[in-house]
């Protein structure tokens, strides 16, 4: 076995043994040197670096992972019954946590349920099937963006580039104007629907579009994404041109936004993740090797085109399946797996399932502030994400351009 | 150990290799020279299947190379490129533990025995008290090494490289070479590189392969290929071959057209 180093004089004056703390290795394990600043928090903690040892390096690695996951899977839910228990009424945690495994017991025990309390029906019914939907929409737009900047080798590429959002816009629109137009009383599962297949067929055209006998080239593929977002921006300023008593809500749900959503969409949602968790796990090997290029991912044994038609399917249905219930939430899917690269290094394998759980991790708190940043006040959630991403996408410009040139 | 039998390659229907047939014999370290624009690259991307074949076959170890599964493939042939850029921060040892995914299968980590072939491999190549180090920390010469390191963790049976040795200056251009020329005797790798200078061919490769407008011109070892004739003709600047004073290799010296004292040297003294 190795041996555990701290990283801080601070925490170095305490005992070795006393110190371990599980949370540790999920922010100092990859202590890269030039990130050192980010990573604060975790000496706080009483972080650790983890002296691999050269002969069990390979073991390392895998419980390293294992730890770090673990370790982000604990901070989501401690931050998941914080979501839950705090709001315009403030529940205490315990009772979130005996609130919640109250209803799993009679869930798993087939007992009728009774919702009489006041809290019971505020956190099972109102917040903890919104921060569950947000924890899913997080790890989808995360997971999407991962897989996307892997694919186009690019890191300032998100979810969106290939058409989804826009197309998704679009179909959102339509769903409320036909819903104001109509007077439908099935809005609620009209907009996830059109959202989702202004998504869907967008992604298909862009796909079409790009496709050269049979392969996809990646810059056409962009181009075409490109392309394809600006038609479908204008065909959207046309929609909203026109719709008048709606104008508000289709606003509202083109910033993204949790509010008035509730188990149904969580019950949209799931299917999307574990598909596109499942074979974002499948394709990591791939991702690390089309990191070093096309041909040479094909020289090391990887079926490149198949790969890239898999990752194309699998971010687009994470990413049409988020925005169907959630509306267009910008910049997890590029901030996020960004932050997971910069702590726990770019290999896929870790980065993959790390970067949905952080995303799951970052809009659950986003979502928390959206709610409780302004008294009576629910804020789009997507406002709140804008304005951390925004900055954050200025300084991976400037870094990039020091690092380049 | 690799049958090429009247290989044509094409972009489009302009084609660039044109019915080429040559074998190299396991263990042998072969150079492919001509002009820019003459195919070389090409036919060493078709050697590693990233160029379809318009017409004829290529063989490895007997095989067909299109009957080979990609992972297969992977673990027989590794490919060096001229240059090579990596997306995302990878460490140098997770870049050569890149290497060795010809041999995982999905989900599955690497294993001891893939991690003792890395080890292996960069301390080899010198590389191993950079492991840590990340690729744009490192110059040229040594990423470059980085590079045929991670082709050397694929255990290949054949190496292939695309003028590895541009942009190093020329220690790390002897550096490189001599690393590929001790692989290839000490352990029976193939080694086809395609090179640019047509003095370290002579110095490192036992056979030299010339190649005109796509057609194999020359075939053999240097000191029967490397004739003043053959080269005038091929890049059509005239020059004059010695022999290595160290070792029996040829030598190509160039002569400047506009010099004086040659100017008045006949044709034919000038090409002997």
């Amino acid at each position: 076995m190795g041996n555990w180093d701290f990283i801080d004089p601070v925490s170095a004056s305490r005992s070795q043994e006393t110190c371990l703390v599980v949370l540790a290795p999920a922010f100092g394990a990859k202590a890269r040197g030039i990130y050192r600043p980010l990573l604060r928090p975790g000496y706080c903690l009483g972080a650790f670096v983890y002296e691999e040892s050269e002969v069990v390096q390979g073991m390392n690695q895998r419980s390293k992972s294992m730890a770090i996951l673990l370790g982000l899977g604990a901070i989501l839910i401690i931050v998941s019954v914080l979501a839950v228990a705090i709001g315009s009424v403030h529940i205490p945690a315990a009772e979130v946590v005996a609130i919640i495994l109250r209803r799993l017991h009679q869930l798993v025990t087939w007992q009728a349920t009774n919702l009489e309390l006041g809290n019971d029906v505020i956190v099972l019914n109102l917040r903890l099937p919104r921060a569950i939907l947000a924890a899913c929409v997080g790890a989808c737009l995360a997971l999407a963006g991962c897989m996307m900047q892997g694919l186009l080798r690019n890191p300032m590429a998100d979810p969106y580039v290939i058409g989804v959002s826009a197309g998704a816009s679009v179909g959102g629109a339509i769903a409320f104007l036909l819903t104001g137009a109509l007077g439908w009383r099935f809005g609620i599962a009209l907009t996830p629907l059109l959202a989702f297949l202004g998504a869907i067929l967008a992604v298909v055209l862009v796909y079409l579009i790009a496709r050269v006998d049979g392969r996809i080239p990646i810059m056409s593929l962009l181009l075409s994404g490109i392309a394809l977002n600006t038609v479908l921006s204008a065909v959207l300023s046309f929609l909203i041109y026109f719709s008048t008593k709606e104008l508000q809500s289709l606003i509202y749900w083109l910033m993204g936004s949790f509010n008035g959503r509730g188990w149904l969409h969580v019950g949209i949602i799931l299917p999307h993740l574990v598909i596109g968790l499942v074979l974002a796990v499948y394709l990591a090997r791939d991702l690390n090797a089309l990191s070093l290029g096309e041909e040479a991912a094909a020289t090391l044994g990887v079926h490149v085109e198949g790969s890239k038609r898999l990752l194309l399917l699998a971010s687009t249905l994470l990413t049409a399946g988020a925005v169907s219930v959630s509306g267009i939430i910008g910049f997890v899917g590029l901030l996020v797996p960004h932050i997971s690269r910069l702590l726990f290094g770019p290999d896929h394998r870790l980065l993959l399932p790390a970067s949905a759980l952080l995303g799951s991790i970052f809009l659950v708190i986003a979502d928390l502030l959206s709610r409780i940043i302004i008294a009576n006040a629910q804020l789009p959630v997507g406002i709140i994400t804008s304005i951390c991403g925004g900055p954050f996408f200025l300084y991976l410009l400037r870094r990039n351009q020091a690092r380049r040139f | 150990m690799l049958v090429v039998n009247d290989l044509t390659l094409a972009y489009g229907t302009e084609p660039v290799i044109k019915q080429v047939s040559f074998s190299i014999p396991k263990g042998q370290f072969a150079a492919v020279l001509g002009p820019n624009g003459s195919g070389k690259s090409t036919l060493l991307r078709a050697l590693c299947r990233l160029h379809r074949p318009q017409t004829g076959t290529i063989r490895l170890i007997g095989r067909e190379l299109a009957n080979f599964g990609q992972q297969e493939l992977a673990r027989q042939i590794a490919f060096v490129r001229q240059s090579s850029s990596v997306a995302f921060d990878f460490t140098i040892e997770e870049l050569v533990m890149l290497g060795r995914l010809p041999y995982l299968r999905r989900f599955q980590a690497e294993t001891s025995h893939d991690y003792a072939v890395v080890e292996h491999y960069m301390r080899l190549t010198g590389l191993w008290d950079m492991r840590k180090r990340y690729l744009y920390s490192l110059s040229g010469g040594e990423q470059q090494r980085v590079f045929v390191c991670q082709a050397l963790v694929q255990e290949p049976s054949l190496l292939l490289l695309d003028e590895p040795t541009n942009h190093l200056d020329i220690n790390h251009q002897l550096e490189l070479l001599d690393l590929v020329a001790t692989l290839n005797h000490e352990q029976g790798i193939t080694v086809i590189a395609v090179l640019h200078d047509l003095n370290l061919a002579a110095l490192y490769a036992e056979r030299l392969l010339v190649l005109e407008q796509g057609c194999l011109v020359a075939d053999g070892p240097p000191g029967q290929v490397l004739q003043a004739g053959l080269v005038k003709q091929v890049y059509g600047c005239p020059v004059s071959v010695i022999v290595h004073p160290v070792i029996e290799r040829p030598q190509v010296l160039l002569v400047p057209r506009t010099s004086e004292e040659t100017a008045t040297l006949p044709e034919g003294e000038l090409l002997s």
